[in-house]
């Protein structure tokens, strides 16, 4: 059965595509059928990371308006033949995604793949709200700092109200992945805790990115950072998450720290 | 740092640098509808074929490679034996 997972964070620049590539490629080398999808219209960064820019044939825009059929415009990848990449349009703008375009190709993708991971863009605009409508689990990117922990709990009332999970009654999935997290910042103490941010939004902890050289490097090279040096400490830190995602109990270490918290279940308060 | 990293000081911004100059190259292009070299012959050989033959989407698998000095377009469509000739 297909799980559809939106990685999310209202916030800009927060590691949302980075994050999108590096737990797909990591499912996806689990030997799980994985898609990665952009739902950044008019400005598509994933074929980037993924370093599959050159061969953008048809889009997500494309398969919608019908000009493509689906198969056509997967790319597959070249290092992991079970991951595969749904592009966003560069040259249309938001509103060429349609409500019931998007639901046709998730209900399509959703009999041939394990994962389908969707990238949103930020803001809460329609993108926004069309890549999480389909999932069943949402990923929220955080950065341990201020704005980004305050939008982070605007898009988790989001989750909460505009996916179809929530308009069903059900219960959306919610993960937290703390990313560009600095252990010399957080060691002088200016940095939020990682306990903060926890207690702060309440919900599970997926993992902890630490902020590294590793991940431009692995962007500049067009590689999921989980599939670059594999022993880097975010690659590591991705994998893990990844196999958290897959309902592995993994504990949580925090990098710069001995100390390890095992993800547990917080109750979120009412608002 | 990994042996990998340590042998290749030299750093990954040349790469980024070029992978953004050939993609840029052929995306200001694409701006205002034009279409690049490979899109547009991609549509026009496409429609040459379905003026012949009814092709059937399904059958018809497009691959590009934008390149520096080169790319390449590869579109395999698969024509029936009895494909009904349409009507001109
Ligand atoms: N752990 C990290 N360490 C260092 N740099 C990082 C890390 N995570 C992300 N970055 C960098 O931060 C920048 C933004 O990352 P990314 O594009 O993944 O964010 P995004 O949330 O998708 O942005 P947008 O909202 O614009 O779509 C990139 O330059 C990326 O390389
Ligand atoms: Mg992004």
């Amino acid at each position: 059965m297909a799980k559809v997972i939106v990685v999310t964070s209202g916030k800009g620049g927060v590691g949302k595509t980075t994050s999108t590539a590096a737990l797909g490629a990591a499912l996806a080398q689990r030997g799980e059928k994985t898609v990665v999808i952009d739902f950044d219209v008019g400005l598509r960064n994933l074929d980037l990371v993924m370093g599959a820019e050159r061969r953008v044939v048809y889009d997500l825009v494309n398969v919608i308006q019908g000009d493509a059929k689906l198969p056509q415009a997967l790319i597959r990848d070249k290092r992991v033949e079970t991951l595969f990449l749904l592009p966003a349009s560069q040259t249309r703008d938001k509103d060429a995604l349609t409500s019931e375009g998007v639901e046709i190709v998730m209900e399509t993708l959703k009999r041939h793949f394990d994962w389908i991971i969707c990238d949103s863009p930020a803001g809460i605009e329609r993108g926004a709200t069309l890549a999480m409508r389909h999932a069943d689990a949402a990923v929220i990117v955080t950065n341990p700092e201020v704005s980004s922990v305050r939008d982070s709990d605007r898009i988790i009332g989001l989750l909460d109200s505009k996916t179809l999970k929530a308009e069903n009654g059900e219960r959306m999935e919610k993960h937290l992945l703390l990313t560009r997290y600095d252990p010399v910042r957080a060691a002088r103490g200016d940095m939020l805790k990682v306990d903060d941010v926890l207690e702060i939004l309440s919900i599970p902890l997926l993992g902890i990115i630490p902020e590294s050289m590793e991940v431009l490097r692995a962007s500049n090279l067009g590689t999921p950072v989980t599939l670059a040096d594999k022993t880097s400490a975010p690659a590591m830190a991705y994998e893990q998450a990844a196999r958290r995602l897959a309902g592995e109990i993994i504990p949580v270490t925090i990098p710069g720290e001995r100390r390890s918290i095992l993800a547990k279940m917080f109750g979120r308060r009412a608002a | 740092m990994s042996l990998f990293t340590f042998f290749n000081r030299k750093g990954s911004a040349p790469a980024a640098r070029e992978r953004l100059q050939i993609l840029l190259a052929h995306e200001r292009v694409n701006i205002g509808g034009q279409s690049d070299l490979v899109t547009l012959l991609r549509e026009e050989i496409l429609a040459v074929v379905a003026k012949h033959v009814a092709i059937d989407p399904e059958k018809v698998t497009v691959t590009m490679e934008r390149g520096d000095n080169v790319s390449t377009l590869e579109v395999d469509i698969e024509i029936p034996l009895h494909a009904e000739k349409k009507a001109a």
